[in-house]
């Protein structure tokens, strides 16, 4: 009892036929969540006091930076279940769950650049977290790339997985990088454990784009997973099945 | 290994003819260096990498004494990591060719310490001659006197590290044909925090600080990569062999 949800898993055509309706929620959901964010933050929540607008990126920014981190977190748990108990699906999360994070890597990156023309005078700087966040998205290329090397999908899998799980012996060393080697970056504003340095009017709205982002990313790595599920499960009957009744113009 | 040399504390008493994890380890280790030392030429490619390109620096950049001391630190650690790298490709390769890479994973021999006497012997030498030849470009980069025994221990600790975190791309990359950049590519971002503290330890002995916690950080580096590095590469040639 419990864990027969866990076992259910193991079913590409149990998660499809189940997600189908997760969709429109999670759709609806993120993206209204996303709009009121980004309005708020935008258009209502007060300038700061040094950085005027510019500051206003953050917005993007940090819910970014959160879900490069996360992501690589849910890629190399989704290998290793993958790896332990041999789950099909939990493979296929994991190799679409690297690009999606990827992409948040190369935002967060961006915007950060964005943000530090107008405060610190300049695009780049070796910043602590600056730099592992680069290291972060050169992690996510050697997964990508090795899952692409192999013909075979099954054995790229599992490597990318141990190259994930190997991955994430780095991620500690790049939270702690702030503590570290402690340079031109700020110290982290957001604190769960004591009073946040950020005024609420500011943390309210960014916190909306934060679970926004998560709804988000749940949504892409949804749709993303469901296509390799089709993809990789195309010579099954129930495919065929759906393919007939999708071509028939019935409901599926 | 003739008959003669097989242990007697075997594991369980159920294989008596299975020789020892010791015996096994040393087994491999002497057959590693025995393939070394017949091909002699190969070990001497890493060293002339890491010559010429330290030649390159003062080329590229500028042979005045106080620029190259400045960089003479991070820039000797980077391209012996880079040596280190361009040299691991070959750590399962010809195994894996000739089939003795099925063998080792057939055999009832723990594969982790079948692993580490691979990379141990890959250290010997790589790592070795690379530290052993550092102060000799250190000289040629201007590199102050303060920073060469720092510099020697950094290497010699760092490079075994490197060799064990490199085996887990070259276990990884072993079964394809165009393995060696993308063995590079994955394994670089994972050399991040072993190069960050090599080179800033000999800066610090340069500039007059104490140096030995960031050897220790380094030997805890080590420690670790010791543990679970020989894993991962054992999972990952299990995967590359089994598909």
């Amino acid at each position: 009892m419990g864990w027969q949800w866990f076992h259910r898993l193991g079913s590409p055509r149990w998660f499809y036929e189940k997600t189908d309706a997760w969709i429109p929620w999670l759709a609806v959901v993120s993206f209204a969540l996303l709009a009121v964010g980004a309005i708020w933050g935008l258009a209502f929540a007060p300038a700061d006091m040094k950085q005027g607008n510019s500051y206003r990126i953050i917005y993007i920014h940090v819910p970014a930076a959160f879900l490069s981190l996360a992501g690589y977190y849910i890629m190399a748990i989704s290998g290793a279940i993958g790896l332990i108990w041999k789950m099909k699906l939990a493979d296929m999360v994991m190799k679409c769950a690297a690009p999606i994070g990827a992409v948040f890597t190369f935002i967060s990156l961006v915007t950060g650049a964005i943000w530090g023309k107008p405060t610190w005078g300049t695009w780049w700087v070796w910043d602590a977290r600056i730099t592992s966040m680069l290291v972060l998205l050169f992690l996510y290329l050697g997964v990508i790339a090795l899952q692409q090397a192999y013909q075979h999908q099954d054995t790229a899998n599992k490597a990318s997985a141990i190259l994930a799980l190997v991955g994430t012996v780095n991620i500690p060393i790049i939270y702690k990088s702030v503590d570290w080697w402690y340079t031109l970056h700020q110290p982290a504003t957001i604190k769960f454990t004591s009073e946040s340095t950020i005024h609420p009017s500011m943390l309210y709205p960014l916190l909306t784009m934060v679970i926004g982002f998560y709804c988000f990313y749940a949504l892409v790595l949804l749709i993303s997973t469901r296509t390799e599920v089709l993809e990789r499960e195309k010579k099954t009957r129930w495919v065929n099945e759906l393919a007939a009744a999708k071509a028939a113009g019935g409901k599926v | 290994m003739t008959r003669g040399e097989i242990p007697m504390g075997s594991a369980g008493g159920v294989t008596d003819n299975v020789p020892s994890i010791g015996a096994g380890f040393m087994a491999t280790l002497r057959r590693d260096l025995l393939i070394a030392v017949r091909h002699r030429g190969e070990l001497a490619n890493p060293l002339m990498f890491f010559l010429m390109v330290i030649t390159m620096v003062p080329l590229g950049i500028s042979p005045e004494a106080a620029v190259l001391s400045a960089l003479a630190p991070g820039m000797i650690w980077v391209v012996a990591l880079l040596a280190t790298l361009l040299s691991l490709d070959s750590l399962f390769r010809s195994d894996f060719e000739d089939g003795a890479l099925e063998q080792l994973l057939m055999s009832p021999q723990p594969l982790y310490f079948q692993v580490l006497a691979k990379v141990f012997v890959h250290w010997l030498i790589t790592g070795v001659p690379l530290t052993l030849m550092a102060p000799v470009l250190g000289v040629m980069l201007s590199l102050p006197s303060a920073g060469y025994w720092p510099l020697i221990l950094s290497l010699l600790i760092g490079t075994a590290t490197l060799s064990l975190i490199g085996a887990i791309g070259a276990a990884l990359t072993v079964a394809l044909r165009k393995g060696g950049l993308l063995l590079s590519l994955i394994i670089m971002p994972l050399y991040v925090p072993v190069l960050i503290f090599g080179a800033s330890g000999v800066r610090s002995a340069i500039e007059g600080f104490p140096y030995l916690g960031t050897m220790a950080v380094l030997g805890a580096f080590l420690a670790l990569a010791i543990v679970l590095a020989p894993l991962a590469a054992a999972g990952a040639l299990r995967i590359s062999i089994n598909g």
